[in-house]
């Protein structure tokens, strides 16, 4: 192996795979049988973390930064006067391996630019892939980005390989996508995720007659959403992920809030900073709809379009439902349990459970990891309680934020911290 | 009061149960024999570790907390904190006087409580462990790891290295405790080591294979194209990574 070549393909394919938000190594079961190498158990790693915060669990990497097309957003677009280069199959079956065996990554992240067209791309994806479960005998994880307008039969193979499969749709609108990237088209994007999706329901099916039917995709698809390089609304965005959730059984949809890399007219400027906080705020009303029972049209409404950046989404919710509140904490039910601002999933069924044997109190919650500065003034213990007479107050928003530090607070702050 | 001192292991412990309820002692307060402390007006005895009584407190103790209940003592023994015993001996009490009850559910009850914080912070020094441990091939075609985890982790961390790396030899060893464990292609085992190199200094680099270093070069590389720099954040790196673990993570030291 020439280690040089090898460590500048790595430079330049690594350094344009990082755009990628992905980073989930869970949800696929795969044991290792026959002192082969690796197994998942379905719970995914983060093995490093990069100096942005963002998890390492995979060897995200392209396959090539080659492409036909010129996407405005994107690095590898192909009017961008960057050093080009590839990797052979066999380079990025052996980094896998190597990185694999010294317990730095839970598998493989596969991208490319599109470098001839569709099927010629996909099938040295699918290439990689089955080498290293065939040859290697691997039961890592491994990740395949689909190429928009790849056939049927190559996503087929490409299922019966890779763990999970994707495509980005890159922009939440039809009409974004149009204007930034005027090649591609959404309906090659959905074509091939439709099929991955029935593929899917499918081999659920042939499971249940047949014990021995090969493993399809076992963690789901998902998607990218670039968020902020377009003029379209948080509501927009969210409607658009959750009918990807509702109609295509996506395990994820991510949300990347632009990375200015282009002087494009189409484009926000260089300067513009990237939207941290409002990307925040989209994962945070991700998970109310995931794993709170939030519908979309709850978490916004078309008057309001965009979230509230000051106070995270369920928070903004509960100071719109005031009415519904306060909740008590030893009656009420799971659904509205988790409703309220500051419980999480967690100490949700923990209180569900503890109720049981006492009657619980402040310093109960306060010790099953309920944030009381925000929670208490949704709730009721049986008993009066001295916050709830500011529930009505129409300051309630700011009694609660004088009570919470955000960590972004530096962010939207302008007043320079001088001591 | 009732001192119980006992050898530092599980066993021990549970024995120091079994003979609390077998002299019918009251008061009773088990402590580690190292960190016996001598006490006015306190009766001390000694516990001897015996398999048997030990496999009776156990048995009586997964009928009534079941798994979950000593999947929690186990988890909170290996954080090895001082307090541990005071709060296994409070919950062991409360399962023996409500044997009807789901004791171990009951979260108002502050050593219940206790336990389950215990096993969530041991639980995530294992995770970490699985996630941090970086093995590097040395000469002898071991694949060899070095940590120095808050909790005493090995022994819960055996089985995910022994699942996922069947086809390598490796070994993960513990400098804090000064043991290690060896898989060698068909078995764990623990291994006792007084003085084991440190890999990190340069003395311990000959032991390496050739590659080793390239490979250590091209994981640092990656790691370092990979992140966004126009979204730095240090604060939020150094809280996912904390900087004690630094010294063994390739990404982290110079090559």
């Amino acid at each position: 192996m020439n280690f040089d070549r090898i460590t500048e393909k790595l430079e330049i394919l690594a350094d344009a795979a990082k755009y990628d938000v992905s980073c989930s190594s869970s949800g696929a079961k795969r044991n290792n049988q026959k002192k082969g190498l690796g197994n998942s158990t379905g719970m995914g790693i983060c093995h490093s973390y990069t100096e942005d915060g963002r998890c390492v669990s995979l060897l995200k990497i392209l396959l090539t930064n080659h492409c036909i097309y010129d996407c405005a957003y994107c690095v590898t677009r192909k009017s961008n006067d960057i050093k080009r280069a590839a990797f052979t199959v066999q380079e990025v079956v052996d980094l896998t391996i190597n990185f694999y065996r010294r317990n730095y990554i839970e598998g493989l992240f596969l991208s490319s630019g599109i470098f001839k067209d569709a099927d010629f791309t996909m099938e040295r994806l699918v290439l990689v892939a089955k080498k290293l479960r065939l040859e290697e005998n691997f039961n890592g994880y491994i990740h395949l980005k689909s190429i928009p307008g790849a056939s049927d039969e190559l996503m087929k193979e490409a299922g019966l390989y890779a763990d999970r499969l994707s495509i980005n749709l890159e922009l939440p609108t039809e009409k974004g996508l149009k204007l930034l990237a005027p090649d591609k088209n959404r309906e090659d994007m959905i074509k091939p995720m439709n099929y991955v999706k029935n593929e899917i329901i499918l081999f659920k099916e042939e499971k249940k007659l047949f014990r021995n039917t090969p493993k399809f995709a076992p963690a789901g698809q998902s998607t990218q959403l670039i968020i902020g390089a377009t003029q379209e609304n948080d509501l927009e965005i969210i409607q658009t992920a959750d009918s990807f959730y509702k109609n295509y059984q996506l395990k994820r949809v991510y949300y990347s809030g632009y990375v200015p890399i282009a002087d494009d007219a189409r484009l926000p400027s260089l300067q513009s900073k990237v939207p941290m906080v409002r990307e925040n705020r989209l994962y945070q009303a991700d998970w109310l709809m995931r794993f709170y029972g939030f519908k979309a049209d709850e978490i916004l409404d078309p008057n309001l379009p965009f979230l509230d950046l000051d106070v995270d989404p369920k928070l903004s919710w509960a100071l719109r439902n005031q009415q519904i509140f306060p909740i008590d904490i030893q009656k009420a039910d799971f659904e509205m349990i988790l409703r309220v601002p500051g419980i999480g999933v967690k100490s949700a069924w923990k209180i569900i459970e503890a109720r049981r044997f006492s009657q619980l109190n402040e310093n109960h919650l306060k010790k099953l990891g309920v944030a009381l500065n925000r929670a208490k003034y949704f709730i009721t213990y049986g008993i009066h309680f001295g916050n709830l007479k500011f529930l009505n107050s129409s300051n309630l928003k700011q009694f609660i934020l004088g009570n919470t530090k955000s960590k972004y607070q530096d962010q939207y702050n302008a007043q320079l911290a001088l001591f | 009061m009732n001192i119980l001192l006992y050898d530092h292991t599980f066993e021990g412990f549970l024995t120091a149960v079994f003979e609390a309820y077998e002299f019918k002692l009251k008061q009773v307060k088990i402590v580690k024999e190292a960190l016996q402390t001598e006490q006015l007006f306190a009766q001390t005895r000694k516990v001897f570790t015996q398999a048997p009584k030990a496999e009776r407190v156990y048995q009586k103790l997964k009928s009534l907390i079941g798994d979950l209940g000593l999947h929690r003592m186990l988890y909170t023994f290996l954080s090895e904190d001082e307090d541990i015993e005071t709060h296994l001996w409070a919950v062991v009490q409360y399962a023996l006087d409500h044997p009807q009850r789901k004791i171990i559910q009951d979260f108002s009850h502050p050593s219940v409580l206790k336990l389950s914080q215990y096993e969530q912070m041991v639980h995530r020094e294992k995770h970490r462990m699985e996630a941090f441990v970086r093995f590097r091939l040395t000469l002898d075609g071991i694949y060899y790891a070095e940590i120095e985890p808050d909790f005493n982790v090995l022994p819960v961390i055996a089985k995910h290295f022994k699942d996922r790396y069947q086809d390598q030899k490796w070994m993960i060893f513990d400098h804090k405790r000064t043991y290690g464990i060896y898989y060698d292609l068909h078995k764990v085992e623990l291994v006792e080591m007084k003085f084991a190199n440190h890999l990190n200094k340069q003395e311990g680099l000959e032991m390496l294979v050739k590659d080793e270093k390239l490979y250590q070069h091209l994981w640092q590389t990656y790691f370092k194209k990979t992140t966004i720099q126009a979204r730095k954040n240090s604060r939020l790196h150094i809280q996912h990574v904390p900087k004690r673990y630094w010294k063994y993570l390739t990404e982290k030291f110079v090559v």
